[in-house]
């Protein structure tokens, strides 16, 4: 054996999916009501999204503040088709309001479902493609990348406020009623797209976890750990972490498409800075570097917000607050991470597949980098 | 003559503060050669400019007789043989000694390709690798707990598996166990063959293992380059290190 990787055997890879996938197909919708299913569906986006943020987060070490706008232009995108599903041959209901008498350029394309969700993953990653290349070239790291990333954040959720005429300004897009002719409101739609956005997350979890068992994946690492050394090892440090923030994008963008037709409205205000904080302190939670740990994170997060917030919604942001100070200080690795420290204090030859080791950097996680 | 490095009218300033000075400056393919000088004398500015990691004010720096280093960037002369050892040891900590060789023996790789496994052929070469360096029983662990030396030796395994035209390393034995600068010394030996390289060194009786030329860098010029018994005669070199009180430990 010449790769000393932990083998990965058949079982161990596959039957954790495939008993997620009984659990999240058979079981709950057998247990929940529509509302929770619907919640649920929610939920799944978010933790796609986590698990794009854990690549460029976990695995990089560069913390993108940015995963709520590449989210948002997703749901966006597929809030435009949807919009126009239901808006028929008229033009969406708001424009007339604001005197707009034909369809803008803009929206043409998203009469069509399948060019609307291939944006909604593309424009997510030429925007992430196109500032990272800017970025990265200059050598921009650690903090700065995080600040860049809010920064742009903050400015393109303004830009939409703006937008009355084109996109509905402050209101988002909310006029949506049915998908590929099925009734939005429909139970049986909310648990097709519960049921999608279910194997979506699967499919992206695997791709994930195949690309970090790679070599690509080592190198991710590798940047992290010392990027000057990636570049003197002959690699282009600026293409690497220009295809993975990319991909992280492309991911939270196809999140954002699940998300729309599940909540039937998106609004400047789901992807403000907020937005993409929680997501850094759900994967924060539940341990980066560890793609169960974004997912458990997300899920984790959101439902304890939900359930917190309905019954005590003044306290939530508190808990929220506390959560995040909590786990950095405690468990700076997260659950994932504190779970395996615990394990390793039983067996010490035990080491989870494919995770970086954390441990070798002790920098605080709200910055999140080395140096 | 042939240089595999040739610096010609080198200038570097930071702040007004001249750096390198219109310095000449040639290695030749094949050639064994140290470099020593003072704090300050400007070793780990050259070594930049030969690795385009800075930029010269002006001159000219040729690396294998056609590339023009000022125009290139850093990965892509690694690309075309340069390697270089930090003074500090860098390694991916989080990575295990085995994936360090194996990120290093993958540096030609397209982005695309890097989802694909190593051929048998660089398997083979890391497996020889790890043999020399002495790392066979670490293989496995994470390069972040090994010790000062074996950083040392895994880096400058990661770069002989690159298979450098000229290699660059500095201070390769800096904070060594006297049985870890014997080791060092051997590999340096070993890989020697074939291919050119410069070592940033003070360590005298390290140096004097191997039979080569010294040359001396002093205020961003060259002092001499001479042979180590001559260099270590000299009243001049003498002076710029004793005068200082420094010392040969002196950085």
């Amino acid at each position: 054996m010449t790769t000393l990787r932990p083998r990965y055997s058949l079982a161990r890879d596959w039957l954790p999916i495939l008993v997620c996938g009984i659990i999240l197909f058979v079981i709950l919708p057998q247990v929940l009501s529509s509302f929770q299913i619907n919640l649920l569906g929610r939920f799944l986006t978010y933790a796609i999204v986590a698990l794009g943020l854990d690549l460029i987060w976990g695995y990089t070490g560069m913390m993108s503040l940015g995963q709520g706008l590449f989210f948002g232009l997703g749901a966006y995108c597929f809030a435009m088709y949807l919009n126009l599903e239901a808006a028929g041959k008229n033009l969406p209901e708001f424009m007339p309001l604001y005197g707009v008498t034909e369809l803008p350029w803009l929206w043409q394309p998203f009469h069509s479902p399948i060019v609307a969700i291939i944006l909604a993953v593309v424009v997510p990653m030429l925007v992430a493609g196109l500032l990272g290349f800017m970025v990265f070239r200059s050598r921009v790291q650690g903090v700065y990348f995080s600040i860049i990333t809010q920064a742009l954040t903050a400015i393109v959720a303004l830009l939409l406020v703006g937008q009355q005429q084109l996109i509905n300004g402050t209101n988002g897009i909310t006029e949506m009623r049915t998908i590929f002719g099925y009734k939005l409101s429909d139970p049986n739609t909310k648990l097709a797209l519960y049921i999608i956005t279910g194997v979506v997350l699967g499919a992206v979890f695997i791709l994930c976890r195949f690309l970090i068992r790679t070599r690509f994946g080592r190198l991710l690492v590798a940047v992290r750990d010392d990027e000057n050394r990636v570049r003197f090892a002959g690699y282009n440090p600026v293409a690497i972490k220009v295809a993975v923030f990319a991909l992280s994008a492309g991911i939270a963008g196809l999140a954002g498409a699940l998300f729309v037709p599940q909540v039937g409205i998106i609004a400047p205000k789901q992807l403000d800075i907020t937005a993409s904080i929680e997501i850094v302190i759900w994967v924060a939670v539940g341990g980066r570097g560890s793609l169960i740990g974004a997912i458990l994170g997300a899920l984790l997060v959101n439902t304890g917000k939900s359930v917190i917030s309905s019954a005590r919604p003044d306290i939530w942001q508190f808990i929220m607050g506390g959560l995040f100070v909590g786990v950095v200080l405690l468990f700076p690795k997260g659950i994932v991470g504190a779970i395996r420290d615990l394990l390793k204090r039983f067996k010490p030859n035990w080491r989870m597949p494919a995770s970086p080791n954390l441990e070798v950097e002790t920098t605080t996680l709200a910055a999140g980098e080395q140096q | 003559m042939s240089s595999i490095m040739e610096m010609k009218g080198v200038t570097v300033s930071f702040d007004g503060f001249k750096v390198l000075d219109n310095l000449d400056f040639c290695i030749a393919y094949d050639e064994l050669r140290f470099l020593i000088g003072p704090n300050g004398a400007g070793k780990s500015t050259l070594l930049d400019i030969m690795t385009a990691k800075t930029r010269p004010d002006h001159g000219k720096v040729i690396f294998d007789e056609k590339i023009n280093v000022t125009r290139t960037s850093e990965h892509q002369l690694v690309r075309h043989g340069l390697g270089r050892k930090f003074q500090t040891p860098s390694v991916f900590g989080s990575l295990s000694v085995y994936e360090n060789l194996e990120a290093a023996i993958g540096f030609k790789t397209s982005i695309q390709k890097l989802v694909g496994k190593l051929s048998g052929e660089q398997k083979d070469k890391i497996e020889e690798v790890i043999e020399i360096t002495n790392l066979k029983d670490l293989r496995n662990m994470p390069a972040g707990i090994l010790s000062h030396g074996q950083k040392q030796w895994l880096e400058i395994g990661m770069l002989i598996t690159q298979e450098p035209k000229l290699l660059l390393l500095d201070e390769p034995v800096a904070g060594m166990t006297r049985r870890e600068r014997d080791h060092t010394g051997e590999l340096l030996h070993k890989i020697a063959k074939n291919r050119s390289i410069l070592v940033v060194e003070h360590d005298m009786v390290f140096v004097r293992q191997f039979a080569s030329t010294v040359t001396v860098l002093h205020m961003g010029k060259l002092l001499c380059e001479d042979h180590v018994e001559n260099v270590q005669a000299n009243p001049e070199v003498i002076e710029v290190y004793l005068g200082r009180g420094r010392g040969h430990k002196a950085a």
